[in-house]
């Protein structure tokens, strides 16, 4: 039951408002379902859209219905209100009466996003999220170049999760690698060192990595002092912030999961490798590698999904032209309202995470991965 | 020995710098014999074995192989075959992978690894498995394959760990036959390490016994349970009986020896035993008998007769010594538990020992 009621119903209403489409059907039900139907703008459907706009201006959904017409369409929105304000005071009875108020009821284009906004269902925000959308003529096309920003986005957040899982690697394995050899009375204060950041609330570290690679900070005064640097480089409010913040904040989840199957790792097995001709590094890459295996997928695949879901930490560390995939969600939310929008943008990361999950179950078998 | 394959050159190995889990060491290993590294646990076998292959530094002393020191040789340049206790088969590779490894480490022929490898099968007989993994075989067939693996790349020396200690009785007692037949095969040098006293006597061709990080004898195994060469020795091996006596007199090879009790016992004596030395006199249960006789007699009341098939043993509480135990033939008649008994043995049969080495 708690499964269901915290997460999967979220998750599902989630799914669903990425694709359902109801505020044109609420505020212009006739004329949405002719359009739906395939019906041709004629006089009759013109005389139904303007009594359907003095009545959805009258009862409040309008605004509503406007606001997601406007997503598709520039202009959209004063279109309607503008439009249901001066049919108010005279009636169209037909569809020159109609254009005489405004002469985009001409336009081809604006009946064709009421009719994809008929609903129940719409790929709209789907296709938004990654910078697609139907012409007037119903045919899916790119986004013009000016206004796609989502597949940029979505690149940019891959790549940089990318960046941070393998510095995340490159940094955790060794630190795994040393505890795991460890007897066990020395292991556990180290490993509680690594938990220590967890203390911490997350702004708090992203704060003081803030303090820490601004241009007075600590790194640059020092880099400076020792004469390593001539001037202070910019350290933060760009991508190299962001990577730093971000691999600090996410290295435990590496180190945990390749701890644990580290640990399982006997040690006769390299003696074994050694014992037999093997040089160190090459007992290492043959026989102890392929066995920690399962803990790097497992750790790369922790840290990776996390990483793609950030937020926190790039909105307050990176430049504009740092912020992921989260950041745009949590924009779509709070500034423009556009639930829709950020439900799909939600749905394409939650499709990333399953498709990567898959690939990696394939690559290392779901037995093989072990996250704790 | 002019020409010992290894040699232990009073090695010593500490951890702490206090306490010795090795203290002077000397010992020659013979080339193509099998030795066994015989003692209770923490008795530093498997220490002496882990520095001869390298994972530990002794602390002082020098190993020296073929007569070259090899203190400063890394564990894979001492060309040694090891077998691990846990046989530590690399499980992500096949059987027929895990025994190619000392040769592909090597560089050797594509063509030349296939045929070692399937000559090595044969040899331990498990022919057809090459492309099992570790994890699909039977705790002897994974014991094979470690031994073949040790043994593909042809090392002179191959040191065994507690090898068949996982394994059930039934199938150790027929991997020891088939050590055997593989040592004598292949002619090589076996450093083999237990705590099983049965498995180093019926195995080895001589065995060294190890107590608190010492040497305590090194010898055939008929040697150590004919002459032990203290206490320790003659209580690790076989069963025995201890006495504790005082040396009175001492002279061609044999000592009188009084118990606490009073009674004196004759009996053989290997060392110079001072007249008032505290000794512990060894008697096998095995080479005493009910009733007298020549010889020296112990009497003593029945505890208990346990009756073992082949033969009964008797438990008998003397007033000069503590639990003694007999081995009786099995046709023989048992006295009942309470009845007094006098026990006979003859002076040859019984040891005067120094106390062990510390």
């Amino acid at each position: 039951m708690f499964l269901v009621a915290l997460f999967l119903y979220p998750l599902a209403e989630m799914l669903w408002k990425s694709v359902a489409d109801r505020e044109v059907r609420e505020a212009l039900p006739q004329t949405a379902a002719a359009l739906a139907r395939g019906a041709t703008v004629d006089d009759a459907l013109c005389a139904t859209l303007a009594q359907e706009l003095v009545r959805s201006r009258a009862d409040g959904t309008l605004a509503a219905a406007a606001r997601r017409l406007n997503y598709d369409v520039g202009g959209m929105r004063p279109l309607l209100i503008g439009s249901a304000r001066r049919l108010a005071a005279d009636p169209a009875r037909d569809c020159a009466a109609l254009a005489a108020v405004d002469p985009r009821w001409n336009e081809e284009e604006v009946w064709a996003a009421i009719r994809r906004a008929a609903g129940p269902l719409t790929e709209f925000y789907l296709l938004s999220a990654v910078d697609l959308h139907r012409n007037a003529a119903g045919e899916i096309v790119p986004v013009p170049e000016n206004e796609a920003i989502y597949r940029e986005v979505l690149w940019r957040t891959f790549t940089t999760s990318a960046v941070v899982t393998i510095a995340c690697l490159a940094l955790g394995f060794p630190v795994a690698y040393l505890i795991a050899g460890l007897p066990a009375s020395r292991a556990g204060p180290l490993l509680a060192l690594v938990l220590l950041p967890f203390w911490t609330p997350i702004l708090v570290r992203t704060a003081a990595w803030v303090v820490l690679l601004q241009n007075e900070g600590l790194i640059n005064s020092a880099l400076v002092a020792l004469g390593i640097l001539e001037r202070p480089v910019q350290l933060v409010y760009n991508r190299i912030g962001v990577y730093v913040a971000m691999t600090h904040v996410l290295l435990p989840f590496m180190i945990l999961p390749l701890y644990s199957v580290m640990r399982s790792i006997p040690p006769a097995y390299m003696r074994a490798a050694l014992s037999l001709g093997a040089r160190p590094a090459e007992a290492f890459l043959r026989v102890y590698l392929p066995q920690a295996m399962p803990g790097v997928a497992a750790g790369s695949l922790l840290t990776f999904i996390l990483a793609i879901g950030y937020y926190i930490t790039p909105a307050l560390i990176g430049g504009a032209g740092d912020q992921m995939i989260a950041y745009f969600i949590a924009f779509n939310v709070t500034d423009t309202g556009n639930w829709g929008l950020a439900a799909a943008l939600g749905a394409v990361l939650l499709a990333a995470t399953l498709v990567l999950y898959v690939l990696y179950a394939r690559l290392v078998g779901t037995r093989g991965m072990r996250l704790g | 020995m002019t020409n010992p394959h290894v040699a232990f050159e009073n090695v010593e190995k500490s951890y702490d710098g206090l306490s010795y889990a090795v203290r002077h060491l000397d010992l020659e290993i013979r080339r193509g014999e099998f030795l066994t590294l015989l003692g209770p646990s923490g008795s530093g076998k498997t220490t002496t074995l882990m520095m001869l292959a390298g994972f530990e530094t002794p602390t002082a002393g020098t190993i020296r192989m073929n007569g070259h020191p090899i203190d400063h040789l890394p564990p894979h340049r001492r060309e040694l075959g090891i077998v691990f206790q846990s046989y530590a088969l690399f499980p992500h590779m096949t059987v027929g992978e895990n025994i190619a490894f000392p040769l592909s480490v090597r560089r050797r022929p594509r063509a030349e690894i296939e045929a070692r490898v399937k000559r090595a099968l044969a040899t331990v007989r498990l022919e057809g498995y090459a492309d099992r993994r570790p994890a699909q075989l039977s705790g002897g067939q994974q014991q094979r394959v470690a031994l073949a693996r040790a043994m593909v790349f042809e090392p002179q020396l191959v040191l065994m760990d507690e090898p068949l200690g996982a394994l059930d009785k039934k199938l150790r007692e027929h991997m020891q036959i088939e050590l055997k037949r593989l040592h004598a095969e292949v002619g090589l040098t076996v450093v083999y390490v237990t705590h099983d006293q049965g498995e180093a006597l019926t195995m080895s061709d001589r065995v060294a016994v190890f107590n608190n990080g010492m040497l305590q004898q090194v010898d055939t195994p008929a040697a150590l349970y004919e002459n032990p060469a203290n206490a320790f020795v003659a209580e690790f091996i076989g069963d025995n009986n201890l006495l504790a006596a005082t040396v009175e007199a001492n002279g061609g090879g044999f000592c009188a020896a009084r118990l606490a009790g009073g009674t004196e016992i004759r009996a053989r004596v290997r060392h110079p035993a001072e007249p008032g030395e505290a000794v512990v006199l060894s008697l096998r249960p095995e080479h005493i008998r009910l009733g007298g006789g020549d010889g020296n007699i112990l009497v003593g009341t029945v505890n208990d007769a346990i009756y073992y098939g082949d033969h009964v043993r008797l438990l008998v509480t003397g007033p000069d010594s503590g639990e003694i135990v007999v081995k009786l033939p099995g046709r023989v008649a048992t006295p009942p538990p309470g009845s007094a008994v006098t026990l006979a043995f003859r002076a040859e049969d019984c040891l005067a020992l120094p106390q062990p080495v510390q």
